[in-house]
Order: C-alpha cells, then sequence, then structure tokens
C-alpha cells in the first residue's frame, strides 16, 4: 500500500507538477485547491503527507497545519510546508505549529523527493 | 456675584418674596373673613412668611448647595 | 404692683447672669474652645435687631394699627433672602482687610479716607443716640409700671441726679465697658459679649411668647376666642385688615419693608454682631433662615397681646405700648409681669450694649483718633503705649454716648418724639446703603461721590425727619413745618416740592434716598477714581476672587524695619507685635524676625493688622508717617494689578504648555507607530513581491527538473509542461517588469514623455490590438467615441499601457458566454473621461477599494485568473501623474465600469508624482 500524499496548493501549475513528481515516486496522490478542501480531504482520508503551501485562499497553510495538529485523530499525519515565503520568521512559525518539515520555493525537485522519503520513513 | 446656582436661585425668592408681600398680591388677601377663627389677612401674612423662611432654609441647607465657592 | 426693690433686685441678678455668660464666653475663647463658635449662637446674635421697641412698641403699635407693625421684620427676612450673597461678601471684605465697623467699611472702601469714615461715624451718632433713649425710656416705664399703684399718678419728672434712669444708664456704662472695652482685640471681637447677646435673645423669646400664651390662652379660650369677641367690636375688628388712613397706604408698606430691610444690615449693632463679631463664613447659611424665623415667633403674639389688651381694659386709657407688662399685672400674676419685665429689659440693655460698643469703637477710631494723629505729641516717637490710651477713648466714648442717651431721654419728656424715633434713626442708617450696596459691586464709585451722597442724604433726612419731630414735640418753632424754610412753600419739610400724600417717613425716605444716591452715582461719574481709590475698589469688589497668594499689593514705596515694628508695638503692645511679626516671618519662610524683607507685602500687613485696632483710616495714615511711599496714581494702580494677572496669566501658560508638551508627546509616540506600521507594509510589500516572483519560478524549474530528469516523458505530457514552462516564464516577466515599473514611478524615477496624444486614436487603437484576444472569448465589444477629441499632452505608451491593463480586467472578468465590453469616451472643456464597462460580476463595496492595492486581485479567489495585482495600481499611478482620475463604479451584479478622466491642461504640481 503506497503511501498517500495530500498536495494542497492554489497554483495550478504547481499542483501539476507536484502531482506528476509524486507519481513517478510512486506515491498516491490527492489534490486539494483551498485551506478549506485541505482540512476536508485530511479529516476524511488521513494521507500520510500533507505537502502544504502557505498562501492559499479561504485558510492558509498555517492554520491548516494548527488546526490539524489539535486534532488527537490527525496526529500521524505528516506536513510538509512549502512556500515562497521563506523568511525565518515563518520558518519558526510553522515549525511552532507543529510542522514536519518546511521547504522554500522554488524547490529542487530531487531534494523534495529525499525529503518526502525521509519524513515518511521517520514515520514507519 | 450671581455666577452659581444658588446666588440666582436666593436672587429669584428675592423678588418673588417681595412681589408676595406687597401691593398688589398682599391685597388679595385683605378680607374681612376668618380661618378657623382667627382673620385671614394676619394669618395669610404669617402664613407667607413661614413658606419664605422654609424656602430660605430648603435653598441654603440643601446638601448639594454645599459647594466651597471662592 | 411689686416692691421696687424685688424688681431692681431681679433686675440686677439678670444682668449679673449675663456677665456670668459673658464671662465663660471670654474664658473659653482663651482656652481656645469658643462658645460661640457655632452657627446657633451666631443666629440667635442677630435677633439683637429685637429691641425694646420690639418688645413695646410693636403691641403699642398693632393696637392702633392692625398688622402695620409687621413690615419691619418683612424687611429684614428679605434681606436674609440674599443675606447668603451680600452679607457673605461683606464678611469676606471685613476679614480680609481687618475692618471694625461700618464707618471704617466705607472709609476703607472709598480710599481710606479719614473725613468719609468720620462723617459716617457722626451720622451714627446723631442717628443711634435717640434710640438709646428710647430704650431706656422704655424700661423706666416698665419700671413705674410694676412698682406705682395702677392709679398713681406718674412721678413728675425728677432732676437728673436722682432719676433712678440716670443711674441705670450709668449703671449700663458700666456693664458695656466691662463688655467691650477690656482689652482691643485687633479683630474687634467681643466672644463674650456675643455669647451673652444670644443668651438674651432667647430670655426674650421665651418671656414674651410666655406672656403671648397666658393672654390667649389664659384671658380667653385661645385665638378663635379671642377674635371673635374683637370681630364684636368695629375698632377692633379694624386691626385685621390693612388700616389705610390716607392714599398711598401700600407705598408706605413697600417703604417700611424696604427701610427695616436696610437696616438690618447697616444698623450700627447689626453690622457688629452680623459681620465684624462673625466667626464662620459658614454660620452665616444657618442664621439666614434662623434669625427670620425667631422675628416671626417673636411676632406670632404681637396682635393676639395687643388685641386682648384692648377687650380686657375696655375704654380705660391704658399705654397699648405696657399691655405686656399691664395685662400680667391686671390678672394678678406678678411672676409673670416680672418676667416679662426683664425680658423687656433685657432686650433693652441688649440693644445698648452693643450698639454703645459699635458707636463708642467708630467715635474712637474715625473721630478722635485722626484729631489725635494731628496733634505733635503724637507724631513724636513717643514710647507711650498707646494701647491704653485707645482704651481709655473707648470707654470714654461708651460713657459719653450713654450719657447723651439719658441727656435725650431727658429732655424730649414728651412721648412723640420718643415712639417715632426708632424708624427715623432706621432711616438715619439707610443713608448708608448707597455707598455701601455701590462699593461692594460697582468699582465706579469715588470717595466725593459717597461723602457727597452721604451728606445730602443725611441733610435732608434732618430736615425732613429729625428737625420735625423736634419741632412737634416743642423744641423747635413749628412755623417752618406749615409754612417752609424762610416761608418758601415748596421747602416744607414734610412736603418737599408739594408732594402730598405720603406719610412724613416714607416722604422722607424717598427724597433722602434718590438724592444720596443720585449724587452718589453722578459724582462718582464726574471724576474718575484716584490710585487709592481704584486699588480699594478693586480690594473689594474683587474680594471673592482674590485669594492672598495672588492678589495685588498696591504699595510703592519702601520701608524700615525696625519703623514698623515700633508701630505696632505702640498700637498693640509689644508682646501682640513681636508674636504678630513672627506669623508674619514664619508665613514668608524666613528664619527670624530680623530677616524679614520690608517690602510693600509687609508694609500691607502691618498697615491690616493696625487697622484692626485703630480703623483703617488711621492705620493708612500711621503707615504713611513712618514709611517713605509714593502716592498711587489710577495708572500705578493699573500697572500693579497688570503685573498680578501677569503673573497668574504666566503661571496659567506654564501649565498650558506643560498640557500642550504632553500632547506633542502622544502626537510624535503616535507618529512613530504609524512609520513602524509602514516600516512593516514595506515589508510586506517585499515578501509579496518576492512570493509572488518565486511561484512561477517554482513551476518552472520543478517542470524542467522534471523534463530533465525523465526523458521517456510522453510526448503529450512533454508538450503540456514546456508550455507550462513557457507561460509562466511569461508571467514572471511580466511580473518582473511591471513590479520594475511600479518601482520607478514610486520613486520618481521613470521616464515621461509628453507629446500631444490623440486620444480618440489611442482608444481605437488598444482595442485593435486587444482585437483577437476578444474574438477568442468571443467578447462583444461596443465602442462609443466622440467625432472631435481635443488633444492632450500626455505620454502615449503609458497611456496605452492604461487601456490595455482595463481592457485585458475586462477580458478577465466578463461571464465565460455573452460576454460584453463597452468602450465609451466623452470629452469636454476640462478634459477627456474614457470608460470601460463589463458585464461581469461586478465588485463589491468592500472590494471597491481593495482592487487598487498592489497584489490584488479581484474575483473569485479560487479561480483566479492570470494576472499580476499590479495593473490597477500602475494605472492610477500613470493617470494620477498626468493630472487625471481612475476610478471604479460598480453595482453588483451589474458588472463594472473603470473610468479616468485627463485634464486637457495637467495642474503644474501633478507633473510630479
Amino acid at each position: 500500500m503506497s503511501p498517500t500524499i495530500l498536495v494542497a496548493d492554489d497554483e495550478p501549475n504547481i499542483v501539476i507538477s507536484l502531482e506528476y513528481l509524486l507519481r513517478r515516486e510512486g506515491y498516491t496522490v490527492l489534490i486539494a485547491r483551498d485551506g478549506q478542501e485541505a482540512l476536508d480531504v485530511i479529516t476524511r482520508d488521513k494521507p500520510d503527507l500533507v505537502l502544504l503551501d502557505v498562501m492559499m485562499p479561504k485558510k492558509t497553510g498555517f492554520e491548516v497545519c494548527q488546526e490539524v495538529r489539535a486534532v488527537e485523530s490527525l496526529q500521524g499525519v505528516r506536513i510538509l510546508m512549502l512556500t515562497a515565503k521563506g523568511r525565518d520568521t515563518d520558518v519558526a512559525k510553522g515549525m511552532a505549529l507543529g510542522a514536519d518539515a518546511y521547504m522554500t520555493k522554488p524547490f529542487a525537485t530531487r531534494e523534495l523527493v529525499e525529503k518526502v522519503a525521509e519524513i515518511l520513513q521517520r514515520q514507519a | 456675584m450671581f455666577k452659581e446656582l444658588l446666588s440666582q436661585r436666593l436672587s429669584a425668592l428675592f423678588v418673588g418674596g417681595w412681589l408676595l408681600l406687597n401691593f398688589p398680591l398682599l391685597a388679595l388677601w385683605d378680607v374681612d373673613a376668618t380661618w378657623g377663627g382667627v382673620p385671614v389677612f394676619p394669618a395669610a401674612l404669617f402664613i407667607l412668611w413661614v413658606v419664605l423662611i422654609a424656602a430660605i432654609a430648603w435653598l441654603i441647607e440643601r446638601p448639594v448647595t454645599r459647594t466651597k465657592d471662592e | 404692683m411689686l416692691s421696687p426693690w424685688i424688681v431692681v433686685g431681679t433686675s440686677f441678678a439678670y444682668l449679673l447672669l449675663l456677665f456670668a455668660v459673658a464671662y465663660f464666653g471670654d474664658w473659653r475663647a482663651a482656652q481656645g474652645r469658643s462658645v460661640i463658635a457655632n452657627p446657633w449662637t451666631y443666629a440667635l446674635s442677630l435677633a439683637v435687631y429685637c429691641t425694646a421697641w420690639t418688645y413695646f412698641g410693636s403691641v403699642g403699635r398693632a393696637a392702633s394699627g392692625g398688622v402695620w407693625f409687621l413690615p419691619i421684620y418683612l424687611g429684614p427676612t428679605l434681606a436674609m433672602v440674599l443675606g447668603w450673597v451680600v452679607l457673605r461678601k461683606m464678611i469676606r471684605i471685613a476679614k480680609t482687610y481687618r475692618i471694625t465697623s461700618i464707618a471704617d467699611f466705607i472709609g476703607s472702601r472709598y480710599g481710606k479716607s479719614p473725613l468719609l469714615a468720620g462723617l459716617v461715624a457722626l451720622i451714627a451718632v446723631v442717628g443711634i443716640v435717640p434710640y438709646i433713649a428710647l430704650q431706656l425710656k422704655a424700661v423706666s416705664a416698665g419700671f413705674a409700671l410694676l412698682t406705682l399703684a395702677p392709679a398713681a399718678a406718674p412721678a413728675p419728672q425728677a432732676h437728673w441726679s436722682q432719676d433712678s434712669t440716670f443711674y441705670m444708664a450709668l449703671a449700663l456704662a458700666g456693664f458695656t465697658m466691662v463688655f467691650g472695652a477690656r482689652h482691643l482685640d485687633s479683630a474687634e471681637r467681643h466672644e463674650g459679649l456675643v455669647a451673652a447677646i444670644a443668651f438674651e435673645s432667647v430670655v426674650k423669646l421665651i418671656a414674651f411668647l410666655a406672656v403671648g400664651l397666658f393672654v390667649v390662652y389664659g384671658l380667653f379660650d385661645g385665638l378663635t376666642d379671642l377674635f371673635a369677641r374683637a370681630h364684636a367690636v368695629p375698632e377692633l375688628a379694624a386691626l385685621s385688615r390693612l388700616e389705610q388712613s390716607g392714599g398711598f397706604a401700600w407705598t408706605q408698606w413697600f417703604a417700611l419693608t424696604l427701610l427695616s430691610m436696610l437696616s438690618v444690615i447697616f444698623l450700627p449693632r447689626q453690622f457688629q454682631v452680623m459681620v465684624v463679631e462673625n466667626v464662620s463664613e459658614d454660620h452665616l447659611r444657618r442664621a439666614v433662615w434662623v434669625f427670620p424665623l425667631y422675628l416671626l415667633a417673636i411676632n406670632l403674639f404681637v396682635l393676639p397681646i395687643a388685641v386682648g389688651g384692648l377687650l380686657f381694659f375696655g375704654s380705660a386709657p391704658v399705654n397699648a405700648d405696657n399691655f405686656v407688662l399691664s395685662l400680667p399685672l391686671a390678672a394678678g400674676q406678678n411672676a409673670l409681669a416680672l418676667f416679662a419685665f426683664v425680658g423687656g429689659l433685657s432686650a433693652a440693655t441688649g440693644m445698648v450694649i452693643v450698639e454703645t460698643i459699635a458707636v463708642s469703637t467708630m467715635v474712637c477710631n474715625e473721630l478722635v483718633m485722626p484729631l489725635l494723629l494731628r496733634t505733635h505729641h503724637f507724631q513724636n516717637e513717643s514710647r507711650i503705649d498707646l494701647t491704653r490710651v485707645l482704651l481709655l477713648i473707648r470707654r470714654v466714648a461708651i460713657l459719653v454716648v450713654l450719657v447723651l442717651g439719658y441727656a435725650y431721654f431727658h429732655l424730649a419728656g414728651e412721648a412723640y418724639a420718643l415712639v417715632s424715633i426708632g424708624l427715623i434713626s432706621f432711616a438715619a442708617v439707610a443713608q448708608f446703603a448707597p455707598a455701601v450696596l455701590g462699593g461692594l459691586y460697582w468699582k465706579g464709585g469715588t470717595r466725593r461721590g459717597a461723602l457727597a451722597g452721604l451728606l445730602v442724604g443725611f441733610l435732608l433726612w434732618a430736615y425732613t425727619l429729625m428737625l420735625p419731630s423736634l419741632a412737634k414735640s416743642g423744641w423747635l418753632d413749628a412755623a417752618f413745618l406749615t409754612q417752609g424754610l424762610w416761608g418758601w412753600h415748596w421747602l416744607r419739610p414734610e412736603h418737599l416740592l408739594g408732594m402730598q400724600g405720603l406719610d412724613n417717613l416714607t416722604h422722607s425716605l424717598f427724597w433722602s434716598l434718590m438724592a444720596n444716591c443720585g449724587v452718589f452715582v453722578g459724582l462718582s461719574l464726574w471724576r474718575a477714581p484716584s490710585g487709592q481709590e481704584a486699588s480699594q475698589a478693586l480690594l473689594f469688589v474683587d474680594v471673592f476672587e482674590r485669594t492672598s497668594s495672588s492678589s495685588p499689593v498696591f504699595w510703592r514705596g519702601s520701608a524700615q524695619l525696625p519703623d514698623l515694628l515700633r508701630l505696632c508695638e505702640r498700637f498693640m503692645g509689644s508682646d501682640k507685635a513681636q508674636a504678630l511679626f513672627l506669623t508674619y516671618a514664619r508665613q514668608s519662610g524666613v528664619r527670624d524676625v530680623q530677616a524679614i524683607q520690608p517690602d510693600a507685602r509687609l508694609v500691607q500687613f502691618v498697615e491690616t493688622q493696625l487697622a484692626g485696632a485703630v480703623g483703617s483710616a488711621s492705620a493708612r495714615v500711621l503707615v504713611a508717617s513712618t514709611v517713605e511711599e509714593e502716592t498711587l496714581t489710577p495708572d500705578d494702580v493699573l500697572r500693579i494689578l497688570d503685573e498680578t494677572s501677569q503673573l497668574r496669566a504666566h503661571s496659567l501658560e506654564l501649565e498650558e504648555k506643560s498640557a500642550s508638551l504632553e500632547k506633542a508627546t502622544a502626537e510624535l509616540r503616535a507618529a512613530n507607530e504609524q512609520l513602524k506600521s509602514l516600516d512593516r507594509l514595506k515589508d510586506d510589500f517585499m515578501s509579496s513581491v518576492t512570493h509572488e516572483l518565486r511561484t512561477p519560478l517554482t513551476s518552472i524549474r520543478a517542470l524542467a527538473e522534471l523534463l530533465r530528469d525523465d526523458p521517456k516523458i510522453e510526448l503529450a505530457q512533454r508538450c503540456k509542461f514546456i508550455d507550462i514552462i513557457v507561460s509562466e516564464t511569461e508571467r514572471l516577466s511580466r511580473l518582473v517588469n511591471q513590479v520594475l515599473d511600479m518601482a520607478k514611478i514610486e520613486s520618481g524615477h521613470a521616464e515621461w514623455l509628453t507629446e500631444p496624444v490623440n486620444m480618440g486614436a489611442l482608444v481605437r487603437q488598444a482595442i485593435a490590438t486587444t482585437a483577437e484576444m476578444f474574438r477568442e472569448r468571443q467578447i462583444a465589444v461596443e465602442v462609443t467615441l466622440p467625432d472631435q477629441v481635443p488633444l492632450l499632452k500626455a505620454d502615449p505608451d503609458r497611456l496605452m499601457q492604461v487601456m490595455l491593463n482595463l481592457l485585458s480586467n475586462a477580458a478577465k472578468f466578463v461571464p465565460v458566454s455573452g460576454g460584453r465590453v463597452g468602450v465609451s469616451m466623452t470629452s469636454d472643456d476640462a478634459g477627456v473621461t474614457v470608460s470601460v464597462q463589463d458585464n461581469g460580476p461586478g465588485v463589491t463595496r468592500a472590494q471597491q477599494a481593495l482592487v487598487f492595492e498592489r497584489f490584488r486581485q479581484g474575483g473569485d479567489a479560487s479561480n483566479r485568473p492570470q494576472g499580476t495585482g499590479l495593473g490597477l495600481p500602475i494605472s492610477r499611478r500613470i493617470v494620477a501623474h498626468f493630472g487625471g482620475r481612475l476610478w471604479l463604479e460598480s453595482e453588483p451584479p451589474d458588472g463594472a465600469r473603470f473610468s479616468f478622466f485627463l485634464p486637457i491642461r495637467p495642474a503644474a504640481d501633478s507633473v510630479n508624482n
């Protein structure tokens, strides 16, 4: 059973690239285009990992992270925050809210793949 | 002198007192009648007098007018 | 009928009791536990207004005239209504400037004038001596009534050395000296005296009420019975109505009320107890209604006693004045009669003592002292303790006044002159009213005015009241009464200028007060006040506004400390003087007396203290002789006043400055906060830009890497990816360009061309450029352009940028099918307006302001069309640069209308961004 990864981002092109990349690596990919949708999918499908963009409509990535971490049953969901905001404060905020890792855009695909694998391994 | 409320009220009472105790208002009481055996005119005078004194006392002794004005 | 010895003995005992009370009062005062520091004592002391005239004369008046005895007590009640306002000011002035008598008050107010003070003192003496005689007469008549058999004829007028009244007068003098001239108080306070007066007020009231109750319920069966029986007798029934003999009865009522209203303040004894002896202004609150209440209580039974007496004695020739004594006597109630006599004695002695003290103070300070000060004997640096001299003068004055009173009583003989003399005295002191009341509230009153007014009033009073009364009792030839002075008919004293109908009192009051006021006001307005008068006027009229710290000192000159000290020692005794200077030293914050600065403030202090001992006028003279001073002109006064008010203004300014300083600091803080938030905004802008730039970069990089890493991607997928890369690159470069553009415009480094631009052509060109896009999306475009379009001076490229921006925005937001865009232009003399209308969803009110902000994009967030969010802000900047405006009108869901206006002649300052 391949791990499920949720890609949450409002930029369609980024979604396309991420989806293709992850599918190529063999993961099952779910998609959410805004914060609310992301929450719904997480709650419903409990993916193993969420690639969470910060700047999203309806709910920001930070809010989603916070709300997921507040739910007991969702503690097993890993969160990798992906965002163009790269200031130290944002990184710290993300980590403080309970993200497992943080990557800034633009990213190297190789690095992203490695990071994803590492996080999923951690869990296992 | 007449800046504060108490002074103004007293002045009004002053004028009122003068009017009540003089012609023509006082002449209203100058009749040949008695109240409970007492002639009206003297009785009225005393009653008006008491009312005036009571008015002064009420105005002056009210706690709200006890403001220290320098 | 009572034994004379019992009467004398009781009287003496009562007077001793009074004395004991006074002594107790003084003793307690010395201990510091004053008996009179209590409002009830103060209020009762005011009842010294009720003399033997109240006791005997009121009943007599009621017996002949019914209710006519009452106005004398209604007036004071009305005076007390305003008492809190007027009296309080007088008390404040008296305390602040150590005023010791009414003569001092008037003299001090009008420039510390000795002449004026002297005149007032003289008028007071002339007016009061007969009143004192009246008291003596009442007491002696009462005594005679009590001790002689009813049918016995009154004893012939004894020689004065054998007249018991003479000895009574002497005894009273002795008491008065003991009460009031044992020592000099710098504030003229006599605590024991006030206690005694309050006590005797209570005794008077109880005695009178006792007689009243006896008459009503003892001799008759209550008020109803009394008045019912009176009603049966026509003459008595008339007493219940206002007796209207002659016309103008109501005018006379009014005049009596007015007269008594003035007298209750200006009678020397009243001024003494009300103003000089006042301990605390607050006591006035109580007194203002308790005193009228007392008057009411003591007058309750006057009419019943009068009517009862007339009924009881029927047609027997009994003097109604003495009903208070004769009724109990006739009914066999000797004890009550004696008690009533004591009450009357109390009333008389109270009046005599207080009045005499007041008058003797005036005589000493205003008549004798100024004369003494002129003698060389005084001017020398004699080391005599002048306090003893002052006391001696006072005592002699007391004796002289009482002897004069007796003399008047002895010589007058005929009752007429005495009975009405009470009112004549009232009319005399009423002459003080214009000067005092005017001086309290009008800064324009001058010494000349007051002096002349007083003189005129006094002379008219003397001519219209005093002389006729003397004539009517046989002292003067009565011819001038009926024929006028020197035969001139219009100078008849009781009908001046032919005035008819008024009784003599009203007539006199009218003329004297009118002339007094008129001359006072007229002369005051004729010449401006002098420096001294103006300064005193300010101090008096503005007494409530001046506190000791901020009050101006109206004095210029130089002084020596030892001289001032010596001056005080001479008049107050060395102990007191030292103590005084020590207090002053402490107040000014210096170590000891020797270190005191002899400045204007010290001189004023010394003068004020002296005024308490010898009166303001004499104090002025004494100080002037001790120091070197300059006469103050009115200009000096104004200058001093200016300085003081400047000082006050400066301190006010200081307060205001610190308040505004605080405000400025608060504003600075706010501005700082604003700057910080602006900073934050800039940070936000930067982070927005980076975010916007990085987003397309992410796709480009990711997709490019995917393509690189996996050569075996199928073609369709590969093409799709490359397309995306290309479009994202375009997006990126568009964004970069716009950001650079925005930065250049905002920083002012943009290049602007200024060429004649044909707006019509420009718009048409823009539409042509975007025609392809519109056709693709099947959007209908309507163009409305006028034929003639004025030329503008602008940058055509930039304006094209604006048009393209608006058009592409419109294209983004129209519905997928049936989209319509309308472009229209209007022009007038001011400029050209172009509008682009779309039939999209429109922009809500809330969003309308937001669309012009950077990086904000309208429309639904989830399907955000391709855009940078910078288009509108840049367009707005461009339009604004050329002096126009760009705005949005939208009423969802009816689409949006973007319009911009460009003036033909751009304003000069719009060229700078």
